[in-house]
C-alpha cells in the first residue's frame, strides 16, 4: 500500500472505511475522492458536509475558473515561445489541485506559494500584468503581497513553507483566527526548508496548512525515488495530521482544505494536504518532458484530466449549457488577449528602478549609489529615466 | 485602415540563455495565412524540441531560414504581413531589422531599449554603418558576441603568437564588413584599445573602429575627441552598403553529426577495401507463398513478417558454407579476422541520417526472434534511439532498397566488413518457367565484398546460395 508513487496505484475509487475528517492521523494509504474520472458523483459521510454549499452555480464558476487558467497557462507557454516571456512553468494538469484549495480560502488567510501558482495568483485576485512581469524579467515581484494576500512566488524550493510557519506564528501572538497556507511540490518535502517548517508548525501547533502537490516529477526525478511511502505519510512523522486527496478531482481538494484552514482556525494546528496530481507539461518553457518521461504514463493521466472530469459531472448534471460553454470560452479568450497585451505592452524597467525598493524608507546609502550611477549613465549623453515600476 | 505592414518574427531565446537553434520544420508555407499562435515551425533547441506559435495573425511573407540550419538567437526567421492597425499584437513586434517598422510603440521601444546589444555592434565593430541600437527583447537572452561558432580565444592566440602591430588591421580588411573581421581582430590584438564605455559607446554610434584610433590620453587612452576627430576625418570611409538581398541560390549546411560521420565512414570503406558488385536476380515467389502461409500460422501470431525477415534468415543460412564474407581485414595485425558468428548489420534511414545498427549473434536466433529483433531494430533507429552499442561489432549488412522501389545497386561496405547485400524491390514480371513465360514475382540481390578477403569464387557462391534459398526455401534442407 506504501509503496506506488507513480499514481499506478490511485485507483481507490472508493473512499475506504477509517478516513476521517475527525482524526486523521493516518490517512497515508487512502485516497480521498469525491468525483470519479468518469464524472460520477461518488457520496463520502465524513466528507461530503465539506462542500454541500457547492451548488450548480459554484460548480461552474470553479469549471469557470479552471479552464480560465488552463487558457492563462497556454498563453503564456506561448508568450515564452515568442520571446515575450523569459521563461514560464506551466500548471497544466494542476487545476483542480490549485483552483479547489485557493478558492476554499478566505481574503484574509494569508498564501505562501510556489513558482507554479499562477492559478492561486488569478483566483487571489492578482491582475494579469502582475503575474507576467516576473516572468518577462521587468520586476523583481508581481504584485503586492498585502494587497491581496499572497506572497511573492518562491523559486527556491520549499522556501516558502518556512515563511508561512513563521507568519503562521505571528497569527497566533496576534490571536487571530487567519489561516496560513503555504503551497510546495513533491521534490520539496526532501528539502530540508519543509521538513524544518513542519518541526516548527508541529511544535507551535501554528495555524498553517501545508499543501503538497505532488506533480509526480521534481523536474526528471520521479517521486517514488525521492520517497520510499506515499508523501502524506512524511508528516505523520512529526505529529502533523495528513490527508491524501485525488488533486485532480476539485471537489475533494475543495472538502480537504475546507477541513485544514477549519482546524487550523479552531487552533487544531498545522495539516498536510497531499493532491495528487499530475504535471502534464515539462517543468518549465526550458525543459523537454519526452526525455524521462513514459508517455503512456501521460496518456494515463490525460484520461484523469480535472477539467474533462468536471466536464463530465457539469454534462451529467445538465449544467453544461450552451450558455455557459460560450460564456466560459469569451471569458477565457478576454483574460488571455488582457495577459498578452498587457505582457507586450509592458514598460521596460529602467537603470535606476534596481534602486527602488532595496529599502521601505529613504536610505542616504542608496540614494548616493543611485546619484553616482545616474551621473555615470549620463556620461553617455542619454536622457536618463524613471521608469514605470 | 487596411493598409499591410510586414513583420519579423526573431529566434527568441527558447531556454534558459541558449543563443541557437536548429529549423527542424517548417509548418507552414510563404503566402499561408496564420492565425495567432498557430503552431508555425518545429525547433530543436540544446535542451528541447519545441513548437513555435505565430506571434501574429496575418500571411507569411518570407520563410527567412531552411530547416536544418542553425539559427543564432535574434535572427529573423520568418516574416509577416500583417494589417497596420494599432492591434494590441501589433504592438509587441520585435523591430524588423532595417527600421521599417514604422510601428509607434515599436520604435518607442528601440529608443528606450537596456540591451546590452552593444556587444552585438562592438564585435562589427568596423567603420561600416552605425550600429544600429536594436532592443533587446525579453527572452532573447544575452546578444550573442559573435556569428558562427564560438572561438576558442586563448588558442588562437596561442598559435598566431605575433607582436601586435599597430597597423596589424590593414583598413581594407576593416572595411570589410561581417564576421571576418570581428575574427580576424580577435587573432591579432592582444587587448582591445583602451577607452571608456561613453567613449566606446559613441564610436560605435559614429560607425568608427576604435581599433584603427590614435589615443591621445593617458597611456593611449583614446578620449572622446580624438574619436570625433577621427571621425571627422574626411578619409575614414563611410558607410559600407551593408550586403543586400540574401536571394537563397544555394544553402550550406555545416557538415556535423552523422553525416560528418557517414561521409567518413563511406570514404575510409570506399578507398580502402576494393570492392566487388555482383548481381543475382531471383525468381522469389516460393519465398512470397512461405511469407504468406507463415503469417497465416498460429505461431507467428503478433510477428511482423517482411520479405527482409526471409532475406536475413536466408543470408544467415548461406553463410554457414561462405565464411569468408563474414570476416574482417585487419590491417594493423596483418591478419584475417573469420567471426565464427554473425551480428548483422541492416541499414536504416532514420530521422538523423543513415545508421547501421546490428543485431548480436543473429545467426542463433530463430526465425521468431530474428523477426522480433528486426522489429526493435528498426523502431529503435526510428525514433534515433539507437545505442552505441548497438551500432559497433557488425560483422555483415543487409540493406533494403527495396522499400524505395529500387531494383538493384552497389552498396558500399560498411567498414570493416567484409560483405553486404542490397535486396531489391519484389516485383512482379515475366519469368521464364519450364520453357514457358510466366508472371512471376521476382528480386534482385546485389552483393558487394572486399576482394582483399574474397574472392570471385567464393562471392558468387555465397550469393548463389543466396538466390537459391530464395527462390526455393526448401533449399535450406540442403545446407544445414
Amino acid at each position: 500500500m506504501l509503496t506506488d508513487q507513480a499514481g499506478k496505484g490511485v485507483h481507490h475509487d472508493t473512499p475506504r472505511p477509517g478516513h476521517s475528517a475527525q482524526n486523521p492521523l493516518r490517512t497515508g494509504g487512502d485516497l480521498l475522492q469525491l468525483v470519479s474520472p468518469d464524472g460520477e458523483r461518488i457520496s463520502h459521510p465524513e466528507f461530503d458536509i465539506w462542500v454541500k454549499d457547492v451548488g450548480d452555480e459554484q460548480l461552474c464558476s470553479l469549471y469557470e475558473d479552471m479552464t480560465v487558467i488552463r487558457r492563462i497557462d497556454a498563453e503564456a507557454t506561448a508568450l515564452q515561445r515568442q520571446g515575450e516571456l523569459a521563461l514560464w512553468p506551466p500548471l497544466l494538469g494542476q487545476e483542480a489541485a490549485q483552483i479547489g484549495s485557493s478558492r476554499s480560502l478566505r481574503d484574509d488567510d494569508f498564501v505562501f506559494p510556489s513558482y507554479r501558482e499562477s492559478g492561486v495568483a488569478y483566483v487571489r485576485g492578482a491582475h494579469l500584468s502582475e503575474i507576467a512581469r516576473v516572468w518577462r524579467g521587468n520586476a523583481s515581484y508581481g504584485w503586492d503581497p498585502l494587497r491581496i494576500n499572497l506572497a511573492t512566488p518562491q523559486i527556491i524550493i520549499g522556501s516558502q513553507s518556512l515563511h508561512a510557519t513563521g507568519y503562521a506564528m505571528g497569527v497566533q501572538l496576534d490571536g487571530a483566527n487567519t489561516a496560513v497556507l503555504a503551497y510546495f511540490g513533491d521534490g520539496a518535502t526532501s528539502e530540508g526548508d519543509v521538513n524544518e517548517a513542519m518541526v516548527f508548525a508541529a511544535s507551535y501547533q501554528a495555524p498553517v496548512v501545508f499543501f503538497c502537490q505532488n506533480n509526480h516529477w521534481a523536474i526528471s526525478e520521479p517521486v517514488r525515488v525521492q520517497s520510499h511511502v506515499q508523501l502524506a505519510d512524511r508528516p505523520t512523522g512529526f505529529g502533523i495530521p495528513s490527508m491524501r486527496v485525488d488533486g485532480n478531482d476539485v471537489l475533494a481538494v475543495m472538502a480537504a482544505t475546507r477541513v485544514a484552514l477549519d482546524r487550523a482556525r479552531k487552533g487544531g494546528g498545522p495539516t498536510f494536504i497531499e493532491a495528487v496530481t499530475y504535471r502534464m507539461g515539462p517543468h518549465t518553457t526550458a525543459d523537454d518532458p519526452t526525455r524521462y518521461r513514459d508517455p503512456n504514463e501521460l496518456e494515463d493521466w490525460a484520461a484523469k484530466d480535472p477539467i474533462l472530469r468536471l466536464r463530465r459531472l457539469l454534462e451529467a448534471k445538465g449544467l453544461l449549457t450552451e450558455d455557459v460553454e460560450t460564456r466560459v470560452k469569451a471569458k477565457a479568450d478576454a483574460v488571455a488577449a488582457e495577459l498578452r497585451s498587457s505582457c507586450i505592452d509592458m514598460p521596460d524597467p529602467q537603470p535606476l528602478d534596481v534602486f527602488n525598493h532595496v529599502y521601505s524608507t529613504p536610505n542616504s546609502w542608496i540614494e548616493r549609489q543611485k546619484d553616482h550611477y545616474s551621473r555615470y549613465l549620463n556620461s553617455f549623453n542619454q536622457p536618463v529615466e524613471e521608469g514605470a515600476l | 485602415m487596411t493598409a499591410t505592414m510586414i513583420k519579423e518574427f526573431r529566434l527568441p531565446d527558447l531556454g534558459e540563455g541558449l543563443t541557437e537553434s536548429e529549423i527542424l520544420s517548417w509548418k507552414v508555407a510563404v503566402g499561408d495565412t496564420v492565425t495567432l499562435n498557430q503552431v508555425i515551425a518545429e525547433v530543436e533547441t540544446a535542451k528541447a524540441v519545441v513548437e513555435l506559435p505565430s506571434p501574429f495573425a496575418g500571411v507569411v511573407a518570407e520563410l527567412h531560414e531552411q530547416p536544418g540550419t542553425v539559427v543564432e538567437v535574434g535572427k529573423p526567421i520568418v516574416s509577416f504581413e500583417v494589417d497596420d492597425v494599432g492591434s494590441s499584437n501589433g504592438g509587441s513586434a520585435p523591430v524588423a531589422g532595417k527600421g521599417v517598422a514604422g510601428d509607434a510603440s515599436a520604435g518607442d521601444r528601440a529608443a528606450v531599449g537596456t540591451s546590452a546589444n552593444g556587444a552585438a555592434g562592438a564585435a562589427a565593430d568596423g567603420v561600416g554603418s552605425p550600429a544600429k541600437r536594436e532592443p533587446n527583447l525579453v527572452g532573447y537572452g544575452a546578444v550573442v558576441e559573435h556569428s558562427g561558432r564560438p572561438t576558442r580565444r586563448a588558442r588562437l592566440q596561442v598559435q598566431n603568437v605575433q607582436a601586435p602591430t599597430p597597423e596589424a588591421p590593414t583598413p581594407e580588411a576593416a572595411a570589410t564588413p561581417g564576421p571576418a573581421v570581428s575574427h580576424q581582430a580577435e587573432v591579432q590584438t592582444s587587448e582591445r584599445p583602451r577607452s571608456t564605455p561613453p567613449v566606446r559607446k559613441l564610436a560605435r554610434d559614429l560607425g568608427v573602429n576604435l581599433e584603427l584610433v590614435p589615443g591621445t590620453g593617458p597611456g593611449g587612452l583614446i578620449t572622446r575627441e580624438d574619436v570625433q576627430n577621427f571621425s571627422a576625418t574626411p578619409e575614414a570611409p563611410a558607410g559600407a552598403p551593408v550586403s543586400a538581398a540574401q536571394g537563397q541560390r544555394e544553402t550550406r549546411t555545416p557538415i556535423k553529426g552523422v553525416r560528418k560521420f557517414t561521409a567518413a565512414a563511406m570514404v575510409q570503406s570506399a578507398f580502402t577495401a576494393p570492392h566487388v558488385t555482383e548481381f543475382l536476380t531471383v525468381d522469389v515467389t516460393a519465398t512470397m507463398e512461405l511469407l504468406a502461409r507463415l503469417k497465416g500460422n498460429k505461431a507467428f501470431e503478433g510477428y511482423k513478417l517482411t520479405p527482409l525477415t526471409i532475406a536475413a534468415k536466408a543470408v544467415l543460412v548461406a553463410l554457414r558454407n561462405n565464411p569468408s564474407l563474414n570476416s574482417r581485414w585487419d590491417e594493423a595485425n596483418q591478419e584475417i579476422v573469420r567471426f565464427n558468428y554473425v551480428n548483422l548489420g541492416i541499414a536504416a534511414a532514420t530521422p538523423r541520417g543513415l545508421t547501421v545498427p546490428n543485431i548480436k549473434d543473429a545467426d542463433r536466433l530463430t526465425l521468431r526472434e530474428l523477426s522480433t529483433a528486426l522489429t526493435e531494430l528498426t523502431d529503435t533507429a526510428r525514433t534515433g534511439k539507437t545505442s552505441p552499442s548497438e551500432l559497433s561489432g557488425g560483422t555483415i549488412s543487409i540493406t533494403n532498397i527495396g522499400v524505395f522501389g529500387i531494383d538493384a545497386g552497389t552498396p558500399i561496405l560498411n567498414p570493416g566488413e567484409a560483405a553486404i547485400v542490397a535486396l531489391g524491390a519484389v516485383r512482379k514480371a515475366p519469368w521464364v518457367v519450364d520453357d514457358e513465360l510466366a508472371v512471376r514475382q521476382v528480386m534482385s540481390l546485389s552483393l558487394s565484398f572486399d576482394h582483399r578477403l574474397v574472392d570471385g569464387e567464393q562471392g558468387s557462391r555465397f550469393l548463389a546460395d543466396l538466390g537459391s534459398i530464395l527462390a526455393d526455401p526448401a533449399m535450406v534442407m540442403t545446407m544445414i
